[in-house]
């Protein structure tokens, strides 16, 4: 399992669009992808729980992910969150 | 009258259509172990019938709207696919022994409740998606069909609570005059889809669809924020007529993008747009605007707990680099103090703050704060067409100063190899009354000025703007102040170099005259300011003006120069 902490970027953070490109990214990826926010984790790959997370710019999030292809999986999702459009 | 949130610009006047959705009455809450499968498959099926709905709403989104728009519809098809709404709903009908229809409400329902929970409005609002996708996922199990807006036989307003966003794409564009809801802001889905689909649209008005009947005739003042209901014959002329002025307007403007500013006897002049954001740059690109002649930074400043990275700011210039193209973007560096503060840096109680520690003053005392600004500009330097100034110059040490760390910046990038604009040219902001005095010794040390007519207004006539009591005090077109800012250009020109303005005197249309006689080569505005100020400037003689602006600089008072200008500067 590999886990890194990250801030939210972009000015209007993950909502419905950036949620949804994001949710059809990590789901080309065989691994678990969890996004974990005050405790409480919430499943990458649905798009309702994304936008549960409620994460404006700044907020602090852990990326966990377990799985065959965590290492790039983990690598390309932070590059995705640096490159949202807003 | 209503009075509502003016969410659109534009008037419109028609019957209103009273839009609201069947309430659904759930029936039949509780189930049988033995109806649990039934109930399994009519959901399985009523999810197809709607997956089947949205695809044909998203395939019209991208034909008729743009990839980010229609983004919103291929989110509505995930929704609907989602594993944890799936869990949720089957959960519901299997555990809780739901029928389809309440397991999927109930599901919905404790959706929602956490998204509208959240703190910021715009997430909030994404409750809205969620509702329209399992309403409408209820609708087909219960057999239900709404009134659509795809199928109007004459022209509407369209009177709701508030619109989803599988309303407006189905909506008939041609048939639809304006949108009058009763909740939503600003920032609402059907505030901005009105925007986009230039409806005009009053939202958040609370009781129009109480006070509003079918039929009912009625006006939308997109730009007040009014909605008459039944109004008076007088009450549509008045309408009618300032809808046609709207209209000739935005009409007049729409033809006047894309074309140089120049004056009929040839004076080239720059129209750019303050901005405080990278978002900000739509609307400057959207109105035409030939650069940023003040990005204020303080933004990326403020709202957090630590000075942003030299990354993070980096990012954030790049991109208004990138998106602005080979024109020109101004990028002030931080201007905080006097009524701004940041909670990371301890600012003492000052008696006079605007006299205090603040902008360049502190940046100078906090050298590796600047040098970390200036290094995450020279980087995005090699992306666009930046510059780079400096704000609260009162003295020639100032500049020298931040010049040399900017010089030290160069020196380290040269190192690690990072490449940048190592011609990138450095101005100043002219907002005290000593640095405009000073003008003509301060220029040799830089390439240009911009003047900043908020704060030299209050310094130059000891007026504090923000106080109510001697506000009428707080005059632009004191002579005084426009001395300075003539001397100021003077000074610029005098060296071969240039001045801009970048307070709101240079998206006055009556002071851009003045200031083009003066010669101003650069205003910089709000971008929705531009092409207004650009109408101006087009059928304006810079000689004509050159002539009638050294009157104005002879004038007695600030009484004087305002009755003058009134008059149309005769």
């Amino acid at each position: 399992m590999v886990e890194k902490n990250y801030i939210v970027k972009n000015e209007t953070g993950l909502h419905a669009r950036p949620a949804s490109e994001l949710v059809q990214f990590v789901n080309k990826y065989k691994s678990d992808i969890r996004i974990i926010k005050d405790g409480c984790e919430y499943d990458a790959k649905s798009i309702i729980e994304i936008l549960c997370i409620g994460a404006v710019k700044g907020t602090e999030i852990v990326i966990s992910v377990q799985g065959e292809d965590e290492a790039e999986a983990m690598d390309n999702i932070v590059n995705f969150l640096d490159n949202i459009e807003e | 009258m209503l009075k509502g949130i003016a969410a659109s610009p534009g008037i419109s006047i028609g019957e209103a259509l009273i839009y609201s959705k069947q309430e659904l009455k759930i029936e039949n809450i509780k189930i049988n172990v033995c109806e649990v499968e039934d109930e399994i498959k009519r959901f399985e099926k009523a999810k197809d019938e709607t997956k089947a709905q949205l695809e044909m709403i998203k395939d019209k989104a991208e034909q008729t709207m743009s990839e980010k728009e229609a983004q919103v519809f291929k989110a509505h098809i995930m929704v609907l696919e989602d594993a944890t709404l799936y869990k949720k709903i089957t959960n519901n009908i299997m555990q809780n022994m739901l029928s389809a229809e309440a397991a999927c409400e109930k599901a919905m329902n404790d959706i929602c409740i956490i998204l509208e929970n959240l703190k910021d409005d715009y997430m909030r609002e994404r409750a809205v998606d969620i509702k329209d996708v399992v309403s409408r996922l209820i609708s087909n199990l219960a057999g239900i069909n709404n009134l659509c807006l795809n199928d109007l036989e004459r022209d509407v307003i369209v009177v709701c609570e508030d619109l989803t966003p599988s309303d407006t794409m189905q909506m008939d564009l041609d048939k639809i005059l304006g949108v009058v809801t009763d909740i939503g802001g600003r920032t609402s889905h059907t505030a901005i889809i009105a925007r986009t689909l230039e409806i005009p649209a009053v939202v958040g008005s609370r009781i129009a669809t109480c006070k509003i009947s079918n039929g009912d005739l009625i006006i939308v003042d997109g730009i007040s924020g009014e909605v008459i209901i039944n109004p008076k014959e007088n009450e549509i002329k008045f309408y009618s007529k300032k809808r046609e002025d709207y209209l000739l307007h935005t009409k007049e403007l729409e033809e006047l993008k894309n074309i140089p500013t120049v004056t009929k006897d040839f004076r080239k002049l720059e129209l750019c747009a303050n901005i405080g954001s990278p978002k900000d740059i739509e609307g400057a690109i959207r109105n035409d605007a030939e650069g940023v002649g003040l990005y204020r930074t303080e933004f990326l400043y403020m709202d957090r707990k630590c000075f942003p990275t030299e990354d993070e700011q980096f990012e954030a210039y790049k991109e208004v680099a990138l998106k602005m193209g080979n024109k020109p973007v101004i990028i002030r560096t931080l201007d905080i103090g006097g009524d701004k503060e940041l909670s990371y840096i301890n600012f003492e109680k000052e008696q006079n703050p605007f006299l205090g520690w603040r902008a360049i003053r502190m940046c100078l005392d906090m050298p590796e704060v600047l040098k970390v600004q200036l290094r995450a500009i020279l980087k995005a330097s090699h992306y666009g067409n930046l510059l780079i100034m400096y704000p609260m110059i009162t003295g020639i040490e100032e500049i020298r100063k931040a010049n040399k760390i900017l010089e030290e910046a160069k020196g380290e990038l040269l190192q690690e190899n990072i490449s940048f604009d190592e011609k990138v040219k450095v101005g100043i902001m002219i907002e005290t009354p000593a640095a405009a005095l000073m003008s003509d010794k301060l220029i040799k040390e830089v390439d240009f000025f911009s003047i900043g007519t908020n704060d030299l207004t209050q310094y130059t006539l000891a007026v504090d703007r923000g106080n109510e009591k001697i506000s009428n005090l707080y005059q632009p077109f004191h002579p005084a102040v426009l001395r300075l800012i003539k001397k100021v250009i003077d000074a610029s020109h005098s060296e071969g170099k240039w001045t801009g303005m970048c307070g709101e005197m240079a998206g006055n249309e009556k002071a851009a005259l003045l200031l083009l006689g003066m010669g101003l080569d650069e205003f910089s505005m709000s971008s929705i300011s531009i092409l207004k100020v650009r109408k101006v400037l087009l059928n304006s003689s810079f000689e004509e003006m050159k002539i009638i602006s050294e009157k104005v600089l002879e004038l007695d008072s600030v009484d004087e120069v305002i009755e003058f200008i009134d008059k149309g500067y005769k």
